[in-house]
């Protein structure tokens, strides 16, 4: 094996690897900040005693889960147009995994919610409180700082899931890999930084969750 | 004169299970009244039904001859508004076997959270009274700790002062000192003396005997959801009318 490594040609690209994982810091934290709205009101409406809120909210969550993200994003991109939905390819991409994220927010969201006590809605009762001031009041944050921790670990796995939007030519991090890959046929030495590239994005994103954390810890 | 609370003929079922069958309870301005008897005779539920925390099938409570929960429109029985009802719960108050403080709050805000967001004062107006009532209880110093950094006896009290700073005519407590280490008992059994030494109109749900003995004017022995036997504590105690109340009373420990 007489590979040598020459990173040379993978530098002098290198603003086009940052250029790229910007794009897919963009399109994460825009589809995520979406998912995030789904996923609160999935969550709620999956907790409701009405049918009518709890069965379509089910079902959105089964289909999506369900269904591999790389065939949503296929799906979003080009069969959604043949039914008259036509998105460019980064809204597009915004969209599918915006849904993608809600139906997986909406489960850790739930399990949150799961884990408030009862008798804090009683207690928001017994001092006049609406259904909705205890809601934002008291459900929703108690909740959010329950799932803190499994939060973290979704929001980098959907951070991993924008390279996805290579497969239909958005130009973030994974697409430039590739492009610079055929360009320069350095392989290994193109892998090696974009893999990297993702990992101390990964890491920084842990960092910045666990500092949310313990600022936000409720103290026991 | 109109009665503070006046409960009749209270009906409450889950599902098959009728948990009350049929109770009057009548108090006035100032009394202290303690609901006595064994778990599963009703104590607790009948007071839930006062700030409709359970629904119930039968009956009327009124607070100040006002109809609490439900009102009959043509004929027809049915549960008022949320808002109203939201409205309706501040004229109790109401403290929890298990506390049920806000974990995410600070002693001072769990007790403004109310004073702002329902009765809609300003933040300083509601900090005023928030530390008025936590001073009360002996807490000031410990305004700023979480739920979490304060014992048992604490949080039992912050939550009085929770309720109780939201200026309700009548204080509705369930088991206040049930989820407590016996050390901390006392502390918060000396709140509620204070507050009954001050007027303040209470329904005391509680297995302490000779705290009930103590503080209360009049004494409520239920037995399978309904009044077994009700009056003085000090002929109650003494002399029970009813086998079942002798029954109940040799198997309380008074401490």
């Amino acid at each position: 094996m007489g590979y040598t490594l020459n990173f040379d040609a993978v530098w002098r690209s290198f603003d086009r690897l940052l250029a790229g994982l910007g794009l897919s810091l963009m399109l994460a934290i825009v589809a995520i900040a979406i998912g995030c709205v789904i996923g609160l009101v999935v969550a709620f409406a999956l907790r409701s005693p009405s049918g009518l809120l709890r069965r379509p909210a089910g079902l959105y969550v089964t289909v999506i889960r369900n269904t591999p993200i790389l065939v949503l994003v296929l799906f979003t991109y080009f069969a959604l147009p043949q039914l008259g939905v036509r998105l460019d390819k980064i809204n597009s991409f915004i969209a599918t995994l915006a849904i993608y994220s809600g139906a997986y927010l909406a489960e850790v969201f739930r399990a949150g919610l799961i884990a408030v006590p009862p008798g804090l809605r009683e207690a928001g009762l017994a001092i006049g409180l609406t259904e909705m001031q205890i809601r934002t009041s008291i459900t929703l944050p108690v909740m959010l700082r329950n799932v803190l921790p499994a939060l973290s670990s979704t929001f980098i796995s959907l951070f991993k899931d924008t390279s996805l939007a290579a497969a239909i030519a958005v130009p973030e991090l994974t697409f430039e890999a590739r492009k610079i890959n055929v360009e320069t046929f350095r392989v290994v030495e193109t892998w090696i930084v974009a893999s990297c590239l993702y990992v101390a994005t990964c890491t920084v994103l842990a960092a910045l969750m666990r500092r949310i954390e313990r600022r936000l810890a409720i103290l026991r | 004169m109109t009665k503070l609370l006046e409960i009749r003929d209270l009906h409450k079922r889950y599902g098959a299970t009728e948990v009350l069958k049929g109770v009057d309870c009548d108090m006035a301005k100032g009394d202290v009244v303690c609901v006595i008897g064994s778990s599963g005779s009703g104590k607790t539920t009948m007071l839930r039904c006062i700030n409709m925390l359970e629904e119930f099938q039968g009956g009327t409570i009124r607070i100040n001859d006002e109809e609490i929960g439900y009102e009959t429109v043509g004929g027809m029985r049915r549960r008022k508004r949320e808002r109203e009802i939201a409205r309706q719960r501040l004229l109790t108050g109401m403290a929890f076997q298990q506390f049920n403080l806000f974990p995410h709050l600070t002693a001072l805000d769990n007790v403004t959270l109310g004073l702002i967001k329902v009765k809609k004062l300003s933040r300083a107006e509601a900090r005023t009274i928030a530390e008025r009532w936590l001073e009360r209880v002996g807490l000031l110093a410990r305004k700023d700790h979480y739920p979490g950094q304060l014992s048992g006896g604490q949080q039992q009290r912050v939550a009085i002062a929770r309720a109780i700073a939201m200026n309700p005519l009548l204080m509705l407590f369930d088991e206040v000192t049930s989820a407590l280490d016996p050390e901390l008992v006392n502390e918060v059994l000396q709140v509620i003396k204070d507050l009954a030494r001050d007027g303040m109109s209470m329904l005391i749900v509680t297995h302490e005997m000779r705290f009930a003995y103590e503080v209360a004017n009049r004494v409520i022995f239920m037995n399978q959801g309904r009044i077994g036997e009700e009056g003085d504590p000090r002929e109650m105690f003494v002399t029970p009318k009813t086998e079942r109340l002798a029954e109940f009373l040799k198997t309380s420990t008074f401490r």
